[in-house]
């Protein structure tokens, strides 16, 4: 795959989004339409693209660049070990016939297909960093929300529905209207067992679920060059969160030395050329942000939500607030929480420890770090579920998969698994969980399941106490 | 259909009929039709799921608190609802599980920019009022209004007119039935001289 265009560097300052936009518009929009935008990349997973490849094909047309479309097996998959035979046993007889749908489409339109058995399956938005299919200064697209990661490269990404599928399937572009810029900048440093994971919460909860609509958010500041790739995946992921469409770093040292060793990035004099280029995507000093909103890095305490969506959230040592109006009662009654008192000592259920957000090796470090010499509380059901099957090597090579289930807890294969339960990992009606995903509205994980959304620190103390803690007290006993 | 073809038969001018109401903020694509029902590989049939946990008790019945399951909402086609309608996924399932339903047009303060896109490209018509009117049409269920899709208007029954924006494009779509992916097809020139000349190296 070729890499993405060169970037002018025209006098008027200009954002890191201005720069990623205006190198990829085909077609400018104008008042009457909006610009053709190609894309440099485009994931594909089983549940989104059925549809599309079904409308190409009521069409007679064919995928314009299988080469830029990558294809992987996430959502509805069991992540249970196959049995003897090496059958796998998917929840119900449609999730295998949307594996099998995409396995057709793939093998009909040669596209490539991280299949079961590939060393490069996982979760999309695990695989395409890891992979180096995400380069920095591209564009990509999935039909997918949390297509946002990517950002976390200084791409362009972003997620779309079905219909926008099989428009990049059939034409490698898509009709968009440029949205405006947000400028999230973050100071200071993190505070002890606070991760990004707790940032991520603390800034929804302070812009609002809507807060970033219409808007791509670009996150700045002293904190955010401090993060580790990883770390930067976590905040971008949950920029839809807020509404945004896509959330964006600019790409530096951290980003080249993450991406140097990997197996589809550039290699050689194209590397070196890459990398110059990539230095340039940055927002230009005096560039316009529509709005810019700080954030003192100091102040953020380990952050749950508390609620029904991932807005609502609090510091785990902090009361939750009182409801003031029908909405948040509303939320309340379903968690079956009381405003004005602190989630401490809540019991829980279920701890589930993955997902595109919190399922990589650094995330698996910190819950194997909580885990040593640990029990996890006879109550509780944990799952740990990593986010690619690179992931779970890797992690299986350091142990962490004996020290997960000698504490008691499942250790999975990969997939998206609880955090949407479409496969068959679901939390039962009433029961709380605390999840490292990204959404705990109403039902995500299953009818009636309650969610409280934390990082993997906190999701690994609340399993070992079986109830909610603050996870800065565990961290302390293991540094004493 | 022929890939030039850049006319459908969604063409649409008005949407005419009672409202439903869910004032509900925040009211997301999981509860609008929940990840379970999402093993399709079709677009048909996902009305039977619309609000499925919130319209269905555990039993399968019909829960009767839940407004779309009144009497006197049945064959409403303008639910309105609170802001920020349509947030989270990018399931386009979401859209089609409504106008599988029978809803034409949705009003909200707000609408979640990804539910927006998915709905237009459907005919589900997204319109977004001014929260005071939003409030207005939440407290009376029922009202009969007139979406003017070529003016770009809402008419209540008392005559007042409100005006919603709506993108240039996104409307003649709508109003000439305009197939997107024909128009993008008709692109093909532009889109091999960017890749010609941007990714030649
Ligand atoms: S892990 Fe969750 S949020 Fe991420 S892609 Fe899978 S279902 Fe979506």
């Amino acid at each position: 795959m070729t890499s993405a265009p060169p970037f002018d560097s025209s006098p008027a300052p200009r954002t890191l989004f201005d720069k990623l936009w205006d190198a990829h518009v085909v077609v400018p929009e104008t008042a009457e339409a909006p610009a053709v935008l190609y894309i440099d990349l485009h994931l594909i997973h089983e549940v989104t693209s059925p549809q599309a490849f079904a409308e190409l094909a009521a069409r007679g047309l064919k995928v314009r660049r299988p080469d830029r479309t990558k294809g992987t097996l996430d959502h509805s998959t069991p992540t249970t070990r196959p049995d003897a035979n090496g059958a796998l046993s998917y929840y119900t007889a449609d999730a295998k016939t949307q594996v099998d749908t995409l396995r057709a489409n793939c093998a009909r339109e040669g596209v490539e297909l991280f299949d079961f058995g590939s060393d490069y399956r996982g979760i999309v938005h695990v695989i395409g960093p890891e992979l180096g299919l995400t380069l920095p200064g591209s564009t990509i697209v999935c039909g997918d929300s949390h297509t946002a990661t990517h950002g976390a490269f200084g791409a362009l990404a972003f997620g779309i529905g079905t219909s926008e599928v099989g428009h990049v399937l059939a034409t490698q572009c898509l009709l968009q209207r440029k949205p405006k810029t947000m400028a999230i900048e973050i100071e200071g440093e993190l505070g002890p067992g606070v991760t990004a994971k707790d940032l991520i919460l603390h800034v929804i909860g302070a812009i609002g679920v809507d807060g970033g609509t219409g808007h791509v958010i670009e996150y700045r500041g002293s904190t955010v060059r401090a993060l580790s790739m990883e770390e930067r995946m976590t905040v971008c992921n949950m920029s839809i969160e807020a509404g945004a469409r896509a959330g964006l770093i600019a790409p530096d040292d951290t980003t080249f030395a993450w991406l140097a060793d990997t197996p589809r990035a550039p290699k050689g004099a194209a590397w070196k050329a890459a990398v110059a280029q990539w230095r340039e995507l940055r927002s230009d000093d005096g560039a316009r942000f529509d709005r810019t909103v700080t954030i003192d890095a100091r102040r953020i305490a380990p952050t749950v939500t508390w609620g029904t969506h991932p807005g609502q959230t609090t510091a785990i040592d902090a009361q939750v607030p009182s409801a003031n109006d029908a909405d948040a009662q509303r939320a309340l009654d379903y968690m079956r929480f009381v405003g004005g008192k602190s989630l401490l000592g809540q019991p829980v259920d279920v701890v589930f420890v993955g997902s595109c957000t919190n399922g990589r090796l650094s995330d698996l470090r910190q819950v194997a770090e909580v885990l040593l010499d640990r029990r996890v509380h006879p109550r509780v059901r944990m799952l740990v579920v990593p986010g690619s099957v690179r992931v779970q090597r890797e992690a299986e090579a350091e142990g962490i998969d004996r020290i997960v289930q000698a504490a008691g807890a499942e250790w999975r294969e990969p997939g998206c698994s609880m955090c949407i339960a479409m496969n068959g990992d679901l939390v039962a009606p009433g029961q709380l969980a605390v999840s490292t995903s990204n959404r705990n509205f109403e039902g995500r994980q299953g009818r009636d399941a309650r969610t409280v959304l934390a990082s993997p620190y906190t999701a690994a103390a609340c399993a070992v106490a079986g109830c909610v803690v603050d996870p800065r007290d565990v961290l302390q006993e293991n540094a004493a | 259909m022929s890939a030039d073809a850049s006319r459908t038969d969604n063409s649409r001018t008005h949407v005419r009929s009672r409202t439903v109401c869910l004032p509900e903020r925040n009211i997301d694509t999981d509860r609008i039709i929940p990840a379970r029902f999402l093993t399709t590989t079709t677009r048909e049939g996902l009305g039977k799921h619309a609000f499925n946990d919130w319209r269905y008790r555990e039993d399968g019945s019909p829960d009767p608190a839940f407004a779309l399951n009144a009497p006197e909402a049945q064959g409403a086609q303008i639910l309105v609802a609170g802001r920020n309608f349509g947030c989270g996924s990018s399931r386009e399932h979401a859209p089609w599980a409504l106008l599988d339903f029978g809803l034409r047009a949705v009003i909200s303060a707000e609408i979640a920019d990804i539910f927006r896109s998915n709905a237009l490209k459907n005919g589900l018509l997204p319109v977004v009022l001014d929260a005071a009117v939003v409030d207005e049409l939440l407290a009376s269920p029922g009202l009969e209004l007139e979406i003017d899709i070529a003016a770009s208007a809402v008419t209540l029954p008392d005559g007042r007119r409100f005006a919603f924006p709506i993108d240039a494009f996104a409307r003649t779509c709508l109003l000439e039935g305009v197939d997107q992916l024909g128009y993008l097809l008709k692109q093909t020139p532009h889109i091999q001289r960017y890749e010609e000349t941007a990714h030649a190296r």
